[in-house]
């Protein structure tokens, strides 16, 4: 559905985005992943139109990207904010109606969001009465209103505490099952790597690494094993041809071992050594987190 | 364009609701008929206390003819100037006048104090004493007093101006005051506006709602709703206080006119066998009064006006944008300064100029150039319509100033699309010319 190619953007003395593409299919989740200052919110702004690439297009439904997507897109700001001194209602009639809706859609839709997210007595209030926590419902209803088929959110979580992350993540999920496109852009990765299909990842304004999550981690895959164990392993050299040992201790769990198999062998081989010696517990296969592929990665480009 | 209107539509109304408006509406002319009531008061009252002056007349013709007056107080010293002198040496606002007995024949008259008389204290002794020695020499010459004060000259021009509809009286006082009034009003209100403008766009850069709305509209519409909505604002406040104005002037005049009608009533019993010749004169103040009202009327109000707000709205979409760009660039209200200065300049210049020379000299070359450059033409113009400006120098005047307002719009339109998603960092007017040289 989103389709970036070739995104170049230049600042005075620095390079924000350098030959990013992209392609993010329609009723996904995907993550926009990096660190601070990586470029993702430049790029984000490049969908938004806020500003144009030197270089490079945005398609969206297979049309390159024109004023009228504007009201197709919705976007949550890193950086949060709303006219302090306007009552909520006028402010959402005032943001959808920005959106491209009718005064009277406008007034429905925020009546329904208004409902569901139980905001109904806000509507006279003023921002400067609401907590932080309400403050971030009455931004993301008004990312949501004007029903876009793509919404960007940027850094969704932070600013929320763990009961509103959950209401927010639950309405996006519905939103996701409804058809919408999903953006998360963060740099905290473990808190969105559940939620992804797929994911990009973006290292100092160049993409390093994107696919869908499961290939990703699949590929980054390395045979490493932890096992919880009882019993005393003295003589874990011996099984130097099937496994290396990574890390081994006793844990508050019990004895815990790291493994990492050889080419050619199994688990059943590893299990064979130790169901010899002592009792296992569980075994379970280490797969790296987004995190850890992405410092891996990193470090291997270096 | 929907877009836009809306967005004027938000900056009006969240404007005029506000309780400030309601109250700037009806408090400003109350404050300004305040201030005016109170510099009149205090000039009538003269607000500075007597001085006392003694004085040694050696010639001997002054000294029996001084006249007190509320600011001078003479008396008369049999001291000798020795004795004086220490006298006023020992007191701290006495004054001591020395006429010398060769006066006529161009003696130095002498004044010692222990400090510096003022100039107008000086000028009434000056007058004074010139009337006495000229009545003196006059005398001297054989002119019979009777005779004197027969002739005695009162001179005031009155100005016609030859137009279209034939000679009108003309008033030079009454073009001065309403261009006096219409350049400090425009002054004032582009301060005000302009600085609304500015503080609207911080306001959106702070609370950061600012990338919401660029990522629905484009900067420059935000600008431009902005701008338009508060210059709407501007005009909503002017139009209120004409309003407001002309009928509070409406029902006082009705209440003087009934106040005069019951005079006359009250006064005709009394007045059975008056004869043609002791018909009661009006008093001098209503002389005075009907002389403001005719001068008044020598002013075309509504062309005045018309050009008011021409210049009110061109002047303020022209620096307004020059604000909205500085609050582009700023994080905080307290950063303007450094930008404000080059804008504020052009209009301090111009409002300086105004009162000290262009009034004095409408038609002069500087005055020309002044109120033909649009950066300093919203003042200067108003300051010199009342006194009568040829067409075309008018229609060039706002060409000018709709082509300025293109200019600085299009100038303040660069910086402010990179400036409002800039935080955090100390702008530069490097970095501002950098940031107008960024494309799209």
């Amino acid at each position: 559905m989103l389709s970036i190619r070739n995104i170049v953007k230049q600042y005075a003395n620095h390079r924000a985005l350098d030959d990013v593409s992209m392609e993010v299919q329609r009723g996904s989740i995907f993550g926009l992943l990096g660190p601070n200052g990586a470029g993702k919110t430049s790029l984000i702004r490049i969908i938004n139109q806020i500003t144009a690439p030197d270089s490079g297009e945005v398609w969206l439904n297979g049309e390159k990207l024109n004023p009228s997507h504007i009201e197709k897109i919705g976007y949550l700001p890193e950086e949060r904010g709303l006219y302090k001194k306007m009552e909520i209602g006028d402010q959402m009639l005032y943001l959808a109606q920005l959106k491209g809706l009718s005064r009277a859609d406008a007034t429905k839709r925020i009546k329904y969001w208004f409902g569901k997210m139980e905001m109904e007595s806000w509507w006279t209030k003023k921002v400067e009465d609401l907590s932080k926590g309400m403050q971030q419902k009455v931004q993301f209803v008004a990312t949501v209103v004007h029903d876009p088929e793509l919404i960007i959110l940027d850094e969704p979580f932070s600013g929320f505490d763990p009961v509103n992350a959950e209401i927010i993540t639950k309405e996006i999920l519905e939103l996701n099952a409804a058809g919408s496109t999903i953006i998360f852009s963060t740099h905290r990765m473990e808190s969105v790597e559940q939620l992804c299909d797929s994911i990009a990842l973006i290292n100092r304004s160049k993409k390093i690494l994107d696919g869908k999550v499961n290939d990703i981690r699949n590929a980054y895959r390395n045979n490493t094993f932890r096992i919880r164990y009882t019993g005393a392993l003295n003589d874990v050299q011996a099984a130097a041809d099937i496994f290396s040992v990574i890390d081994q201790g006793p844990k508050d769990t019990g004895n815990e071992m790291t493994i990492q198999i050889r080419n050619g062998y199994t688990t059943n081989h590893a299990l064979g050594f130790l169901l010899d010696r002592v009792t296992v517990n569980e075994l379970a296969e280490v797969i790296p987190s987004i995190n850890e592929i992405f410092i891996q990665k990193v470090t291997t480009l270096n | 364009m929907n877009k836009i209107l809306l967005i004027i539509q938000r900056e009006y109304l969240s404007r005029v609701k506000k309780k400030t408006f309601l109250l700037m509406t009806f408090l400003v002319p109350l404050l300004i008929i305040g201030m005016y009531a109170l510099i009149v008061f205090l000039t009538i009252k003269g607000g500075d206390k007597q001085t006392k002056i003694s004085v040694i007349d050696e010639s001997g013709i002054f000294a029996s003819s001084f006249e007190d007056s509320k600011s001078v107080d003479f008396t008369e010293s049999s001291q000798t100037l020795s004795e004086a002198k220490t006298k006023i040496t020992e007191s701290e606002d006495g004054f001591l006048l020395v006429i010398p007995k060769n006066i006529e024949n161009g003696g130095a008259i002498e004044m010692y104090s222990q400090k510096k008389p003022g100039i107008s204290t000086l000028n009434k002794i000056e007058d004074q004493m010139n009337d006495i020695l000229r009545v003196k020499m006059l005398k001297d010459a054989g002119i019979d007093p009777q005779t004197l004060n027969s002739i005695k000259p009162e001179i005031s021009i009155v100005s016609k101006e030859i137009t279209a509809e034939g000679e009108k009286d003309s008033s030079a006082g009454a073009a001065y005051a309403v261009g006096f009034a219409a350049a400090i009003l425009i002054y004032i209100s582009l301060f005000i506006y302009g600085a609304q403008v500015m503080r609207g766009v911080i306001e959106e850069k702070t609370s950061r709602i600012i990338e919401v709305i660029v990522s629905s509209v484009k900067p420059f519409q935000l600008m431009m709703g902005k701008i338009i909505g508060i210059g709407l604002v501007g005009l909503t406040q002017f139009l209120l206080w004409i309003i407001l104005s002309t009928t509070l002037t409406g029902v006082a005049g009705k209440a003087l006119l009934k106040d005069r009608m019951d005079l006359v009533k009250t006064e005709q019993p009394g007045k059975v066998d008056f004869n043609q010749d002791t018909a009661p004169r009006q008093p001098d103040s209503d002389e005075v009064g009907m002389e403001i009202i005719k001068a008044m009327q020598t002013i075309d109000f509504s062309y005045v006006l018309t050009c008011f707000l021409i210049y009110f709205l061109g002047g303020f979409m022209l620096y307004s944008a020059l604000f909205a760009a500085v609050g582009s660039a700023v994080d905080s209200e307290t950063e303007t300064q450094q930008f404000m200065f080059p804008i504020t300049l052009p209009l301090l210049f111009t409002y300086i100029m105004s009162f000290s020379f262009i009034v004095n000299n409408p038609d002069s070359t500087l005055s020309f150039w002044l109120s033909i450059v649009p950066f300093t033409s919203p003042i200067a113009m108003m300051v010199r319509l009342p006194f009568g400006v040829p067409d075309w120098q008018l229609f060039l005047s706002v060409a000018l100033l709709i082509g300025g307002f293109l200019l600085t719009t299009w100038f303040a339109a660069r910086i402010y699309r990179v400036g409002i998603l800039m935080y955090g960092k100390k702008t530069s007017y490097k970095e501002l010319a950098r940031w107008f040289m960024y494309k799209e």
